[in-house]
């Protein structure tokens, strides 16, 4: 539907409310990571966000290939650790995927974030249960393309795409991690939330409140 | 959180430069956070580079200078540097007979190292060839995990590929060598008490005054497992036997023993530490050639120490006895 298409100023809305939502959950994600990493990834990612938000302010990308490529760029530039090149990628892979379009229908949004994916398990090598970010950003994209399939509009499918991420997030819980810093506490790493897939959900949560913001007002 | 700052954001960037003004011999890219030996790039040597997060001072740039590392990246508090800092690095070392990356094994520094050669490789024609370190024992099913953590090995390793280096030996033979050293070393930690990340203020991890952490990674991630505190003659076994249990320390000419300082632990204590640990390699038949005790790779404030085994033979040894002239160590020059 008209309403529905992905153009590079939405894109931009989406990376400013995940810069919002790191900012305010920079604490949360932090003492998640103090729990079963090395309790940086709030400061991390924060760091990274504001370098992203900061591109956008004195360059802004014309088009969405250039928008992602800016944004996985900045992400590694600044981030370090392993958000840094696992985010990086991500972005860096949706780029080539929307094939140079100055707006991109939901399918080719769906589809680039979905080779951002595979980008991510490539990198990091990390499956589906290992306590990772791949553990909400699977189902959400799953999710997404159900109901983009199902025809349902943008903003319903990225509402659907944010709840499977959360529920993705909550189910990192009782698993233990087998990839990442928190993996060398075998078992002792049950128990807690991961902080990558916190994050993660807060990306896809941007997606549904940020991307999609004009369509709701209209 | 009571620590000597100004601001937690300014901590990397104001340290370097009292490295700088303080350390003339090295060279300081405050924009990169890269630290070079002050004559890099040496002619016709592999360049050697290695880096990773701040916190463990003295490394990684006290172990930059002749007879060891040509540059070393500096990333965030316990957060690996980022690939351009590498890639940037790596040209500047490069004296024309390549470049090896030296990776301590953590998710974050392996990612942005690969990333790093894949750029350099993409941007110039420096030849790069990387070894990943990775010594600690503590670290069970390494299958199952991201695998045995770099730390303690990573001395003996640059201290030996660094010597070697300075002879004029070939990127690929450095790079077995560098296997080589890594492979007969291992390495346990324990902590006695959490650090304090500064931008965080408080410590990482709880622990009660009558607890101690077996096992423990060098950023404050917590251990395999927690156990009473103990006299330090019940401490050292915990910590030498896993490394005896994984490789025959008895066979070879002697190892390197070194007492390792996590940040807080004073030299009274770590010589007391080795005295136990001698012991306990007497009676297995491990012959100490040569030691080293002190705070050499620290987790900021963390109180506790770690054991490194260095499983030496002649060619190792004659490596570790040369000449090396860094803020970390230095001998026979």
């Amino acid at each position: 539907m008209p309403g529905d298409a992905v153009d590079t100023a939405a894109l931009q809305r989406w990376l400013r409310t995940f810069a919002a939502s790191v900012a305010e959950q920079r604490d949360h994600l932090t003492a998640l990571d103090a729990a079963i990493g090395d309790a940086d990834h709030g400061a991390n990612m924060h760091r990274g966000m504001s370098a992203v938000v900061a591109a956008l302010d004195t360059a802004p990308a014309t088009d969405p290939a250039a928008l992602f490529k800016q944004a996985g760029m900045t992400l590694v530039k600044s981030v370090g650790g392993a958000s840094g090149p696992l985010y990086g990628t991500l972005f860096l892979r949706m780029a080539p995927a929307t094939g140079g379009a100055a707006s991109l229908d939901p399918e080719t949004f769906a589809k680039a974030l979905r080779a951002g994916l595979e980008g991510v398990v490539a990198r990091g090598k990390a499956e589906l249960g290992d306590k990772t970010m791949v553990d909400a950003l699977a189902p959400a994209l799953d999710a997404l393309d159900a109901a983009l399939a199902a025809g349902e509009p943008l903003a319903d499918a990225l509402r659907a795409a944010s709840a499977a991420a959360d529920e993705g997030r909550d189910a990192t819980v009782p698993l233990v991690a087998r990839k990442g810093r928190a993996s060398y506490l075998g078992e002792r790493s049950a128990g807690h939330q991961d902080p990558g897939a916190t994050s993660t959900a807060l990306l896809v949560a941007a997606a549904a409140t940020g991307l999609v913001e004009q369509d709701d007002s209209s | 959180m009571k620590k000597l700052l100004n601001d937690p954001a300014d901590l990397v960037a104001e340290s370097l430069r009292g490295v700088e003004r303080a350390h003339p011999e090295l060279r300081v890219d405050h924009e990169n956070r890269i630290l070079y030996r002050a004559d890099a790039p040496v002619s016709g040597k592999v360049g050697l580079l290695s880096g990773g997060g701040s916190g463990h001072e003295p490394a990684h740039a006290g172990f930059i200078g002749p007879g060891m590392l040509d540059a070393v990246c500096a990333g965030e508090v316990f957060t690996s540097p980022v690939p351009d800092q590498m890639s940037e690095a790596t040209k500047n070392i490069d004296g024309g007979a390549g470049v090896l990356h030296l990776v301590w094994n953590y998710t974050g520094d392996v990612m942005n190292f690969d990333m790093a050669a894949e750029l350099a490789a993409a941007e110039t024609d420096t030849e790069v060839q990387a070894v990943v370190i990775d010594d600690d024992v503590a670290v069970e099913d390494s299958l199952f995990t991201a695998g045995r953590r770099g730390t303690g090995a990573a001395i003996p390793v640059e201290k030996i590929v660094g010597a070697a280096a300075e002879q004029g030996r070939g990127l690929t033979e450095l790079a077995d060598l560098a296997r080589r050293v890594n492979d007969n070393t291992r390495s346990m930690g324990m902590a006695l008490t959490s650090c304090t990340v500064p931008a965080k203020g408080t410590p990482t991890f709880d622990l009660p005054d009558d607890e101690i952490e077996i096992g423990i990674g060098i950023h404050g991630e917590p251990g395999r497992r927690r156990v009473p505190i103990a006299p330090a003659r019940e401490i050292a076994p915990m910590l030498v036997e896993p490394l005896l249990a994984d490789l025959d320390f008895t066979s070879g000419d002697g190892v390197l023993v070194f007492v390792n300082s996590m940040g807080a632990t004073p030299m009274l204590e770590l010589h007391l530490m080795y005295a136990e640990i001698a012991a306990i390699l007497d009676r297995a038949g491990v012959v100490p050639v040569r030691s080293l005790v002190g705070p050499y790779v620290t987790s900021l404030d963390m109180a506790g120490c770690s054991v490194t085994l260095t499983r030496f033979d002649d060619e190792l040894l004659r490596l570790w006895d040369a000449p090396v002239a860094t803020l970390g160590l230095r001998w026979g020059m």
